[in-house]
């Protein structure tokens, strides 16, 4: 019996990961409904679940791929992996209208590259605080307080160690919950009522799940001027962060 | 055809991770410069370009739509198979780099949203902003 599931799942592993991956989803926003009443997105809790189920992958089977290990969940390493990673990203450019920028304005898009480049700053800064000095490391961490894609796709590009990737990963989930909470909390002290402030918000928070459930807890009319900036944002990241921003920390340490 | 679509994003991709593969290269460096985001610009390029208009409209487009709406399952999947681990004894230092990047991010939009407001009324006017 367990010999054929596991010829079954094993045989079948890309499509065994999409169901699996299908049912936690299905389960996370669920959770966030129930437990949350939609304040944290269903997508944040689902990329925390995977980082837990990961941990505990990593410790069960001692391997460094988290529940891809298990021989009847390899498929999560092919779907989760670069290839994918990088082809699902760069198809969530798909519909971005240049004239939507121009709608912006120039404070929308300044927001979009000072809201990458402070990040990483701070991001970068906090691993050097914690004794980081290799400039792979920092720029990834740097990198991962960008967003919890732009991490990734920087620390592979530029060579960083799989611990630092993760770590780059939960810096981005970190921020990305915070947004989703804190917006509602602050929207008040930071003047985030109008248009105007809304895309400049989105531009500089730039991660769109975050941006989008924060905004929705402030005022859900708020929402699409957000997610205008928000959408250029992750682009600008994976293009700033394993090119110049790695290049100047690179010419720093 | 879903397929036009697909091979539209595909072709974005190799196009982007080669050039960037290039700069790594030419810039000595051990590293894909930039290689997504370029791919990415291409790809908002050519949805924007009447010329390509046959592989991004009707169902050449539903084949990018379809990988775009897959973007959180797979980051879901990327998640899953992070090596935490061995990345647990970081967990404050990511915790502080994210709270520390909101906190900052969070102060700067009253002094952004400034700078934009002379500009906006006119673009407003003129874009008819939504």
């Amino acid at each position: 019996m367990m010999e054929l599931l596991e010829t079954v799942f094993v045989r079948n592993n890309l499509v065994v990961a999409f169901a699996v991956v299908g049912v936690t989803i299905w389960l996370s926003y669920l959770l966030a409904n129930k437990l949350t009443a939609g304040r944290i997105h269903g997508s944040a809790i689902a990329i925390a679940v995977g980082l837990l189920a990961a941990w505990y992958g990593g410790v069960a089977t001692g391997g460094n791929r988290g529940v891809a290990d298990f021989a009847l969940l390899s498929g999560i390493g092919l779907m989760g992996g670069g290839m994918m990673r990088d082809f699902a990203i760069v198809a969530t450019a798909f519909g971005a209208q240049l004239s939507e920028l121009k709608k912006a304005g120039l404070a929308g898009v300044i927001s979009i590259f000072a809201g990458v480049i402070v990040s990483f700053i701070v991001g970068a800064a906090v691993a050097v605080a914690f004794g980081y000095t290799d400039p792979t490391e920092v720029t990834t961490i740097g990198a991962g307080a960008v967003t919890y894609i732009v991490g990734p796709v920087t620390g592979e590009a530029i060579g960083a160690s799989d611990a630092m990737i993760t770590l780059s990963v939960a810096a981005g989930l970190v921020k990305s919950i915070l947004v989703m909470i804190g917006t509602p909390l602050v929207a008040r002290f930071i003047g985030l009522n109008n248009p105007q402030s809304a895309m400049v918000f989105g531009g500089l928070m730039g991660t769109t799940s975050g941006v989008a459930a924060g905004l929705a807890a402030t005022d859900p009319k708020l929402v699409p001027y957000g997610a205008m900036t928000a959408t250029f944002y992750t682009g600008v990241g994976c293009l700033l962060g394993p090119s110049i921003l790695f290049f100047i920390v690179d010419g720093m340490f | 055809m879903i397929i036009y679509g697909v091979a539209l994003l595909s072709a974005c991709l190799v196009a982007g991770m080669l050039i960037g593969e290039g700069l790594g290269i030419i810039l000595g460096v051990e590293a894909n410069v930039g290689g997504v985001g370029i791919a990415m610009l291409f790809l908002v390029l050519a949805c924007n370009s009447d010329r390509f208009s046959t592989l991004t409209e009707g169902a050449a487009g539903s084949g990018v739509k379809f990988w775009s709406a897959m973007y959180i399952p797979i980051v879901v999947a990327m998640a899953a198979q992070q090596n935490v681990a061995a990345a647990i004894d970081g967990g404050v230092l990511a915790i502080t780099a994210g709270v520390a990047a909101v906190a900052v991010s969070f102060a700067l939009v009253p002094a952004l949203s400034k700078i934009g407001t002379g500009q906006d009324p006119a673009a407003d006017k003129e874009e008819g902003a939504p």
